[in-house]
């Protein structure tokens, strides 16, 4: 009788978890089961949104290896910009937050100019930065630079920041470093929460600031370090707002991200089925990128759960 | 504290004294860094047109000129873009409180099969692009005839978002689970356990959601983008970039239009500041 009315209670629970979770389920069946199964579908056809697909194999796949040059560009200037952006934009973020860390006056203060400029709305970002980076020698970048050229009896070129092929994906990944707030906000929790008895252990060990760093700070927020790996990553494949705005990925396709491309198939060229192509080679390369950072994590991230257990 | 240091001088107190100059150096040299595209971007937008190329550029503007941000909303219908931004991002915010917070509680607090096994596909769904469902998803909301309207930007977040799921379910944790014990011996329903005795314990959370959705869909420019193509119905984001496509050389006005954009926002992290923060820090310590 007891076990009965247990198992109707357990029931009810079952039935109104399932209420909770419903809007998400339904969302996740809808737009993002559905639709990944019709974009691989759509991805070997031959389709303009307007007639009908049509079924052609393979051979959108074989294309875009074969014989696609703005692939291949855009696959490598993406892959450029994530190899540098990533890594710089890390140890810039560690090192604000660590020096944010030293219990600086006006913590705040700085803390919040690092940090606002990765909150605001990219379309804007990108005016700005249109605006700053001129390649005349009167834009604000390059005079800066011409000024401080002078001082050092240097002789000084304007940068052609945005117009030169040669510049221009270094132009974005300086913009990039712009919002290392982000990743700085994240570190210095990750920072805060490392527990001082650790560092005095060290320094009784006899450890100078570099002993402390290697082996104190960086295994305590290597969590943290992977986290901002693995979304630095995804994210940096990702870019589009920026380049659709400045560049519309020029000069020469010189800053033709991979989404850039992607988006000028479908909705410019209308070439949807090619498209879907494009956006599934770019999850399986998130995909590779993602369980190879993982697969190195044993190695290098440390887990303190880990230990206890 | 600095006398006493010179009177009876520690080992090592030197040595800290000189990191932090070097510290305050880097950060007043990062600081002016970071600032200079704002001021610059808030500069120009006073200029006088003829001083925007100027060289050597004009750092104070003369004359200042207040009026060229009523020219800009002469030129660019702001009141129309920010009345149709925020009903996007009111429809959008309410949507994410509502199903987030809901969903949140059942991966946190409901017992039923497959439970595990589903909260780890949603895990999984933050890590699929969103490139790969655009394209099907514009197509079902334009079979729907939803193309050109605030639909496919708002309905969405009803759905909940895997990442806000996530990050409540990480606060509705914390809540000890006497307090919906105690309730539901009292006979509260499910429903009044989640209305009543967790909702207000996870305010703070919701705070910080309230504000990341809101940052989401304020800056969202790939979304307008693809789904409105009347003019009128553009959000702040896109009639921006509308804006610099028409008066490309009108750079003082597209300045003083980005700063108006911007604005909303600093003020949101002036007034949301701690909940900015914890969000960040939510997401990456525990993720």
């Amino acid at each position: 009788m007891a076990k009965k009315h247990a198992s109707r209670l357990q029931r009810k629970e079952a039935i109104e978890g399932y209420l909770c979770i419903a809007p998400w389920l339904m969302g996740f069946v809808c737009l993002t089961v559905g639709p990944v199964i019709f974009s691989f579908i759509m991805s070997l056809t031959k389709w303009d949104m307007i007639n009908p697909p049509s079924f052609v194999g393979a051979s959108n796949y074989a294309t875009i290896f074969a014989d696609d040059d703005r692939f291949r560009q855009s696959l490598k200037i993406t892959a450029i910009y994530a190899g540098c952006a990533v890594p710089l934009g890390m140890v810039c973020s560690l090192a604000l937050a660590m020096l944010l860390n030293l219990k600086v006056k006006a913590m705040s203060g700085f803390r919040s100019i690092f940090y606002i400029p990765a909150i605001l709305p990219g379309a804007a970002v990108a005016m700005v930065w249109t605006m700053v980076l001129r390649p005349q020698p009167s834009g604000i970048f390059n005079a800066i630079l011409g000024s401080l050229a002078r001082v050092l009896h240097l002789q000084f070129i304007p940068v052609p920041w945005l117009t030169s092929p040669d510049w221009v994906l270094k132009s974005f990944i300086i913009m990039s470093l712009w919002g290392v707030g982000g990743g700085m906000i994240i570190y210095l929790a990750g920072l805060q929460s490392v527990p001082t008895q650790l560092y005095e252990a060290a320094e009784i060990d006899g450890a100078g600031s570099w002993g402390k760093f290697r082996n104190v700070t960086l295994p305590m927020i290597s969590p943290t370090l992977f986290f901002n790996l693995v979304m630095g990553l995804i994210g940096s494949f990702q870019v589009f707002t920026s380049s659709f705005i400045m560049t519309q990925g020029g000069p020469a396709n010189a800053s033709l991200f991979y989404v850039l491309y992607l988006y000028q198939k479908a909705f410019k060229y209308l070439q949807m089925g090619y498209a879907c192509a494009l956006a599934w080679i770019l999850f399986a390369v998130i995909l590779a990128l993602t369980l190879f950072v993982m697969s190195t994590s044993r190695r290098w991230v440390y887990y303190e759960a880990e230990l206890r257990r | 504290m600095s006398s006493v240091v010179t009177a009876t001088p520690r080992p090592g107190a030197a040595r800290k004294k000189a990191w932090s100059t070097v510290a305050y150096a880097v950060l007043i040299a990062g600081s002016a860094v970071s600032l200079i595209p704002f001021l610059w971007m808030l500069g120009t937008s006073f200029k006088d047109p003829a001083n925007v190329f100027a060289d050597p550029p004009q750092v104070w503007p003369n004359p200042w000129l207040w009026s060229n941000y009523a020219k800009a909303f002469e030129k660019m219908p702001f009141a129309l873009y920010t009345l149709n931004t925020c009903r996007i991002t009111a429809i959008s915010m309410f949507g994410q409180l509502l199903s987030c917070s809901l969903v949140a509680f059942g991966f946190a607090r409901m017992r039923f099969p497959g439970r595990n096994v589903l909260f780890l596909v949603l895990l999984s769904t933050m890590m699929l692009p969103a490139q790969v469902t655009m394209i099907p998803v514009f197509k079902i909301w334009a079979t729907l005839h939803f193309y050109d309207t605030i639909v496919p930007l708002t309905a969405p977040s009803f759905f909940g978002s895997a990442f806000f799921i996530f990050l409540l379910r990480q606060y509705y944790m914390t809540v000890p689970h006497e307090m919906d014990e105690a309730a539901r011996i009292d006979g509260a329903s499910t429903w009044q356990v989640f209305y009543k005795v967790l909702l207000p314990q996870v305010k703070p959370a919701l705070a910080t959601l309230a504000i990341f959705s809101f940052m989401n869909n304020w800056n969202d420019f790939l979304g307008p983008l693809i789904y409105l193509s009347t003019p009128a119905k553009r959000t702040l984001a896109l009639g921006l970039w509308a804006f610099q496509g028409q008066y490309s050389t009108d750079w003082n006005y597209l300045m003083a239009a980005s700063a108006v954009v911007m604005l909303p926002l600093l003020l949101l992290f002036f007034i949301g500041q701690k909940y900015f923060i914890q969000g960040v820090v939510i997401s990456g310590i525990k993720g």
